[in-house]
């Protein structure tokens, strides 16, 4: 009977023995209208330890990384090469999901918190995205195009590391702040937060953000893809109006 | 004063594009061309995507070209007969354009076509430009006598078969060489985000043989026309017309077209003419060297 009772708790006991994450966003909403340039996530939360213990002094700090994460696309790259004199486009790879936005802020450097294998698997650090390529090739060149397209995105600000950026306060709440650039995609985003021990992920949470465009830009955006006769009508009347309208106008000086 | 555009999908600042406007207005005002050869490339400089400038560039043109038409149009200045046939050229050629277009991207390689082809047809006539102005000046200034030149069409256009007559040009020659001047000013227009009247003025000048008196006003009819067909073609097949991006480009362009037009009463038609070959031709090299140096960017990326 008491053997009984102890196999039932078992999951309860054994889930009190893992700390639990309780993250949050600042926003969960960004929308996009005429005069944004960006945006700045706040990600912040608490680590909640088993029995409300807070880590004691001798004990490793734990570490905190925040991934926030674009929607995924189906790309393709093309890589340049001289041609008789002038750089054209040559080789090309195709990939079936490649984020199109990845930031990821950390308590300290990544490669100091978890190892190569970890990272790949909870893809966690720009070089451990898995990209999925469409197109089979040498894995030297595959190599040269995952660099090559996150280098493109990293320009961008598309594509960043951010170690540091995580701020722990007395090992139980934590906070980060991560720039959202102006050339942003659309979509669902999410923002995962791992606790990471002795290389070890402890506790994982997500969170989804939502980037739109809104008012006057998502109708424009909408229009031009739905109702593409009117709209390039629309452009048209507005040219000959705004040249016309210059004219009378001017004369009148 | 920054501003998203919902089309290219990033921010710019309002005053800088508005500047450019100006600017790029400024001298079509002064030169009577449309300036979209010149809007293209610097979006592309300023950062937005190449068929985003291109489509929207396109609209400037027509913009640009509204009051001259109707100016040309009240002293007579317009073949209407003539510029129809254009037209027709002019809309099927962008038609083609449009499907030469999306082939081009499929291949990867509309980046590179827009930089050959830029360089090309503002290299030559950039050069042919040159020279002509230089001599003219020195006709102007007495160190060369004038050389009388006949006006005649070219011999190839009066090989052509079906003679029609176009009165207020002045000619009596086959519409299949205007429909094909039109045709391939379609295409370029399509491809370019230009109008093409730095093609089209030569081209009706030395190979058509028109009358002075109406070429500028028709080529302005033909590239209104030509350039709204240009910015419905991009709206239905790459959706890539910024409306916003146009809206700001031609309120700078039309305040500096006016502006322009005055200001080129001023000074000498072959001054004119020499300046706007020498911006032509920087333009010219300032692409060949954007061909032929190593680029920033060796990949590029293109969703699917």
């Amino acid at each position: 009977m008491r053997r009984l009772l102890l196999l039932a708790l078992a999951p309860l006991l054994m889930g009190q023995a893992k700390p639990v994450l309780v993250p949050d966003v600042s926003q969960r909403d960004i929308e996009i209208a005429y005069s944004f340039t960006g945006a700045e996530l706040l990600l912040f939360g608490a680590i909640l330890y088993p029995g409300g213990r807070t880590p004691g002094q001798g004990e490793k700090p734990a570490d905190i990384v925040v991934v926030v994460k674009g929607p995924t696309q189906s790309v393709q790259v093309r890589e340049k090469e001289k041609v008789a004199g002038i750089w054209v486009n040559a080789q090309r790879m195709r990939y079936r999901s490649a984020p199109s936005f990845y930031a990821i802020a950390s308590s300290r450097p990544i490669d100091q918190i978890v190892d190569e294998r970890t990272r790949a698997i909870y893809e966690l650090g720009v070089d451990s995205l898995q990209l999925s390529p469409a197109s089979g090739a040498a894995p030297e060149v595959q190599a040269r195009f995952d660099k090559g397209l996150e280098d493109l995105r990293a320009r961008t600000g598309l594509y960043y590391q951010a170690p540091g950026a995580v701020e722990i306060t007395d090992g139980v709440l934590y906070r980060a702040r991560l720039a959202i650039p102006a050339r942003v995609p659309i979509g669902k985003f999410t923002a995962e937060t791992f606790l990471i021990r002795d290389g070890r992920v402890l506790a994982a949470a997500v969170r989804g953000i939502e980037i739109r465009k809104s008012g006057f830009e998502r109708f424009v955006a909408h229009s031009a893809e739905h109702y593409s006769v009117i709209y390039g009508i629309v452009a048209v009347a507005l040219s000959i109006l705004f040249g016309w309208g210059a004219g009378a106008v001017w004369k009148r000086f | 004063m920054d501003l998203y555009l919902p089309i290219a999908n990033l921010s710019v600042n309002a005053l800088v594009i508005v500047a450019l406007g100006f600017g790029v207005g400024l001298l079509s005002g002064m030169f009577g061309v449309g300036g979209g050869f010149l809007t293209t490339p610097l979006l592309i400089f300023y950062g937005i995507p190449p068929t985003v400038a291109a489509a929207s560039a396109a609209s400037q043109v027509t913009g640009a070209s509204v009051s001259g038409v109707l100016a040309h149009f009240r002293r007579g200045g317009v073949d209407l007969h003539m510029g129809a046939v254009l037209v027709v050229g002019g809309v099927i050629g962008s038609i083609a354009g449009a499907g030469l277009f999306t082939l081009l991207r499929k291949s990867g390689q509309i980046d590179v076509v827009i930089g050959v082809l830029y360089v090309l047809m503002l290299g030559s006539i950039g050069g042919l430009m040159l020279h002509e102005s230089i001599q003219a000046i020195r006709v102007t200034r007495g160190a060369r006598p004038p050389r009388p030149r006949k006006r005649r069409h070219h011999p190839l256009v009066a090989m052509l078969p079906l003679r029609w007559r176009f009165y207020s040009s002045g000619l009596y020659i086959s519409p299949l060489a205007p429909l094909l001047l039109g045709f391939f000013t379609g295409i370029l227009t399509v491809l370019l985000g230009v109008g093409g009247g730095f093609i089209l003025v030569p081209a009706m000048l030395y190979l058509l043989g028109m009358g002075t008196q109406v070429v500028v006003g028709t080529s302005l009819f033909q590239i209104l026309f030509v350039t709204a067909a240009a910015t419905m073609v991009h709206a239905t097949t790459t959706k890539a017309v910024d409306i916003v991006l146009a809206a700001l480009l031609l309120l700078g362009s039309v305040v500096g077209a006016q502006m322009g037009a005055r200001f080129a009463l001023a000074v000498k038609p072959e001054y004119l003419r020499f300046i706007l070959a020498v911006i032509v031709l920087l333009v010219a090299v300032r692409m060949l060297l954007g061909l032929a140096w190593q680029p920033d960017e060796i990949y590029s990326v293109e969703l699917l």
